[in-house]
């Protein structure tokens, strides 16, 4: 079997049987993005030395016969908003060009800890604003299916690189829907946990109450499995869940789904969903009722608000996190000033990108004085109504079922110039930001254009085992998760 | 037409926790510039604020001890603006839900007592501490400072001079010593205090155009800094020339001693405040309250009271014992160290305030340890030494950190006490002086005090006065017979 096509349980299969090395494993992964990354620009930068030293030290591990973790010897790919301590953590912005942290985010330490082997760090949108990888300030990621498409943001670096079989395993960030869209664009399992179930700290923050770091991967079992390794609370992260949580996926994926109530909203299959996807989900849902799963279509009203309530609060938190980088203490600094103020303006007027200054400029507009009530107090009052219409939902039903996107991958450059339509791509994923509950994308099938299609299901706050369970029924019902991009060397 | 002056204060003070409010740094003052830094206080991408609980408890104990309402659900907030010492470019605040609102302080007046109300208090972070270099075009930034936990304490307009000021600034930082919420050293900058003032009519009620004053350092400056703008505002409205007030910041040049345009209504910061999302509501726990405020330790008020009762000192000693925690400390550790209560009130009072004209103990210390003085006041009670020979020995003390037995060996000042002794050089004394008894035999009882002055010459002083007399007085008895 070809490293591209292997899934984190083939790779710790064969090291069981000791069919290869850690080594051989990294290397032929990092061989492989060596050769094809060029035509995909998933990495902005990779870590090659440090990743075979890790190899070697795990397969020292793993030969003495140690007691190793959950992901050991497995190389993974780490989105660029992600705090690695000495490695380059640039945002995929000029501001953060040459930022090395001094420590690690909880997540990598934790990944780390399992034995996980960061071999390089994924493009991304700008801060993780965007929906396309193309606001980047160094290069734009190329959809693995299509690479005159786009692969989906803003974690689009990391599906790209798990879908074009640079690494079984990556990580994203999901403000908005930045782990699920490009998980659905690349026909990968990306999920999206309870807000809590992961520590964010070493994450730089976006909209601080939306954001949760996720997996790509393969299949579902390797997210559940990657799930197990990151989550949980975090002494650093008081936003973190303290409450009792399912420590164990894997073993239960198994179960059966008979009698699982599944929500369809209407208004999540409305006008403008494209109806290849739509037909995809017809064909999904019969699947799921087949398999012994009730279906019943339910309205979830408030959604129509929901995208401009995450605009708002997800820009005025952006707004305010975004201070911080003015110059002063690390990350870029303009060559021409005088005195602070030009400074502060000229250094964030060079480094943050266009993109970057429209959220800044919508959320300081959302928060000033005047203006507070009439947006960001509206919003807020909308998110508490967003909450309980999913609590509501979730009385009656365990999941709720609808497409990722309302759209097929788009052609690179399309929508750069139309935010508001760059916007509406982001519509079904959204609201579960603003409501913190879990939400998982799983491939369903292919347009006639051979473009991946994507699945989402929304579950309640920390229900993340049904989810998953859910998830791999209909993914081994449906079977694609074994097809795989071609790739072309440049 | 009679004015009065409005005033309302802003004080921050900077909480005794022994690290910061988000980060395990220390809070230590006058380490070396970015010592007591981290990621976190220092804003680094990704970090997360983590509150500490120390902080709440000192906030809930300032909040009682300020007789405010303790708000069982409070929330953090963001204040957004650009400044190089604020390394978030936010400072974590809090807003419309501070931990304690609505409290008072009695403060006296003279013969009389006048409430002040507190309107809030909120928690905050400190912000570093910029350095400007004299003869180089560039600034320096110290955030040792950023992430030191502060409350603000906001009152009322309820003060109507700048005296009132100073007397309730004074009372509330003896209360929040006493409460050990701060130490409240202006100097350092753990006690800071904006001012705001307006005048108006005597017999309205409204409430003019105001300015804030900052940059006030010492009780002092805050009376000069008061005083001056009462003036400049008291003439404008004099000559009707009020509409001259504008609603401004203006910063106290105590140099110059007068108050200098900061920024004015317009230049003032949109702050957009809103709610921090890194943290959750604060949640006090009827146990947590408990705990806390039990804790208190003693205020001003309860410890007069008992020091009266307890040790029987004079009211008016224990009004200056308790005007000073350090004071009243040092006091009650003298007492501890054995001394006699009114006798170390007295030494206390009047030696060592006299001393303490030109010492701060708040910062140095007191000069004399406890244990010394408490020995000291004892070699005088048992007659060791003379009262006189005490406050030389009390000068040398504050001069030297010798002991007082090392002081009364050094210069010889113990006192001839005993008896046999002093009756053999009395006799020996009156021998050589039989003149001086003729003239008593005489009727010249003045012939006493000339032989008490002899016998204290052979004794070179050391002789006890008293037992001298005692015995003089017996022996001329005899003579007479």
């Amino acid at each position: 079997m070809k490293v591209e096509a292997m899934r984190i349980q083939d790779i710790q299969k064969g090291y069981k049987e000791k069919n290869f090395s850690a080594i051989e494993i990294t290397k032929d992964y990092l061989d492989r993005a060596r050769k094809f990354d060029g035509s995909i620009k998933a990495f902005i930068s990779l870590n090659e030395d440090a990743a075979l030293r890790d190899a070697e030290a795990i397969d020292a591990r793993m030969l003495k016969g140690e007691e190793v973790g959950l992901l050991a010897g497995i190389p993974i790919a780490i989105k660029d908003n992600i705090c690695t301590r000495g490695m380059k953590t640039t945002c995929a912005s000029k501001m953060l060009e040459d930022f090395v942290p001094p420590y690690d985010a909880t997540v990598v330490k934790k990944l780390k800890e399992a034995g996980a082997i960061i071999i390089g760090k994924t493009n991304m949108d700008e801060f993780a604003m965007g929906s396309s990888t193309e606001n980047s300030a160094f290069t734009a990621t190329k959809n693995p299916w299509d690479t005159t498409k786009v692969p989906g943001g803003s974690s689009g670096g990391s599906a790209a690189a798990v879908a074009a079989g640079f690494a079984p395993l990556a990580f994203g960030s999901d403000t908005g829907g930045s782990i699920r869209q490009p998980a659905s664009f690349c026909g990968l399992v990306g999920l999206k946990p309870t807000y809590g179930l992961v520590s964010r700290y070493g994450l730089i923050a976006f909209g601080s109450s939306l954001d949760q770091i996720g997996p790509f991967t393969r299949t579902v079992e390797d997210c559940a499995l990657s799930l197990q390794a990151i989550q949980g609370q975090d002494s650093m992260d008081t936003t973190s869940y303290k409450g009792k949580i399912e420590g164990q996926y894997v073993s239960e994926l198994q179960e059966d789904i008979k009698g699982l109530r599944i929500g369809i909203p209407k208004e999540f299959f409305q006008a403008g969903l494209n109806p290849e996807i739509a037909k995809a989900m017809k064909d999904s849902m019969e699947v799921l009722e087949k398999m012994g799963a009730i279906l019943e279509e339910f309205s979830l009203p408030i959604m129509d608000s929901a995208l401009s309530a995450y605009y708002i609060i997800s820009s005025a938190e952006a707004s305010s996190n975004l201070a911080r980088y003015d110059g002063v203490r690390y990350g870029y600094r303009s060559n021409s000033f005088e005195g602070i103020n030009e400074l502060i303006v000229n250094s964030r007027t060079e480094a943050f990108g266009k993109e970057v200054k429209r959220r800044i400029m919508m959320g300081t507009y959302v928060l000033s004085s005047g203006y507070y009530d009439a947006y960001y107090k509206k919003a807020m009052l909308l998110r508490s109504k967003i909450k309980d219409s999913f609590a509501n939902a979730f009385e009656s039903y365990d999941i709720i079922l609808s497409p990722t996107s309302p759209i097929l991958p788009f052609n690179i450059g399309e929508k750069l110039e139309d935010p508001l339509q760059m916007y509406l791509a982001d519509i079904y994923t959204v609201s579960i930001n603003i409501a913190g509950v879990p939400a998982i994308s799983i491939p369903c099938g292919f347009s006639r254009s051979k473009l991946p299609i994507g699945l989402q299901f929304i579950g309640n706050h920390f229900s993340e085992k049904q989810l998953l369970k859910a998830a791999y029924s209909l993914e081994q019902q449906l079977g694609i998760h074994q097809v795989m991009p071609v790739l072309k060397e440049v | 037409m009679v004015f009065e002056t409005i005033i309302g204060l802003e004080i921050h003070v900077e909480l005794a926790t022994k690290s910061k409010i988000f980060c395990s740094c220390p809070t230590t003052f006058g380490s070396s510039p970015n010592e007591n830094t981290c990621p976190v206080c220092t804003g680094m991408p990704g970090t997360l604020p983590v509150l500490n609980e120390e902080v709440v408890t000192l906030a809930v104990k300032a909040g009682t001890a300020l007789s405010c309402e303790i708000n069982r659900i409070n929330k953090f907030d963001r204040k957004n603006y650009f400044y190089p010492d604020l390394p978030k470019a936010y400072q974590i605040s809090q807003f419309d839900l501070p931990i304690c609102s609505k409290g008072y302080v009695d403060v006296a007046l003279g013969e009389k007592s006048k409430r002040i109300n507190i309107t809030r208090i909120h928690l905050e972070e400190d912000a570093g501490k910029l350095i400007h270099l004299e003869d180089e075009p560039i600034s320096l930034v110290d955030y040792n400072r950023t992430g030191v936990p502060l409350i603000e304490i906001v009152t009322e307009p309820d003060l109507r001079s700048p005296e009132e000021a100073v007397a309730f600034l004074k009372t509330l930082k003896s209360i929040l010593q006493y409460a050990e919420i701060s130490d409240c050293k202006m100097e350092q900058g753990s006690l800071r205090c904006d001012a705001n003032i307006s005048i108006r009519e005597i017999g309205t009620e409204v409430l003019n155009t105001r300015v804030e004053i900052k940059n006030l350092n010492s009780f002092k400056e805050v009376l000069k800094a008061l005083e001056k703008e009462e003036k400049r505002q008291r003439e404008l409205y004099q000559y009707k020339e009020e509409y001259k007030i504008q609603q401004e910041t203006r910063k106290w040049d105590a140099a110059k001693g007068k108050t200098i345009p900061m920024r004015s209504k317009e230049e003032s910061h949109d702050y957009r405040y809103f709610p921090e999302p890194d943290l959750k509501p604060v949640l006090i726990e009827e146990d947590f309250l408990k705990r806390a405020i039990e804790n208190i330790p003693e205020l001003p008020e309860e410890r007069k009271r008992r020091i009266i009762q307890q040790h029987g000192v004079k009211e008016m000693q224990v009004d200056i014992l308790i005007g000073q925690k350090e004071l009243a400390d040092y006091f009650e550790e003298v007492l501890s160290c054995g001394a006699n209560p009114i006798e170390a009130a007295n030494w206390i009072t009047v030696d060592l305030l006299r001393v303490l004209k030109d010492i701060d103990i708040s910062e140095e210390g007191v000069p004399i340890k406890a244990n010394y003085l408490a020995k000291l006041i004892e070699l005088v009670q048992t007659g060791k030494i003379s009262r006189t020979a005490g406050k030389e020995i009390f000068d040398e003390m504050v001069r030297t950190d010798k002991s007082p037995e090392a002081l009364v060996e050094e210069k010889g000042l113990s006192q001839i006490s005993n008896t046999s002794e002093l009756e053999k050089i009395a006799a020996e004394v009156l021998s050589q002086n039989l003149q001086a008894i003729e003239d008593y035999k005489n009727g010249k009882p003045q012939a006493i005090g000339y032989i008490m002055g002899q016998t204290m010459k052979a004794t070179k002083g050391k002789a006890n006065p008293q037992i001298v007399k005692e015995i003089i007085e017996e022996k001329l008895k005899k003579v007479q017979i």
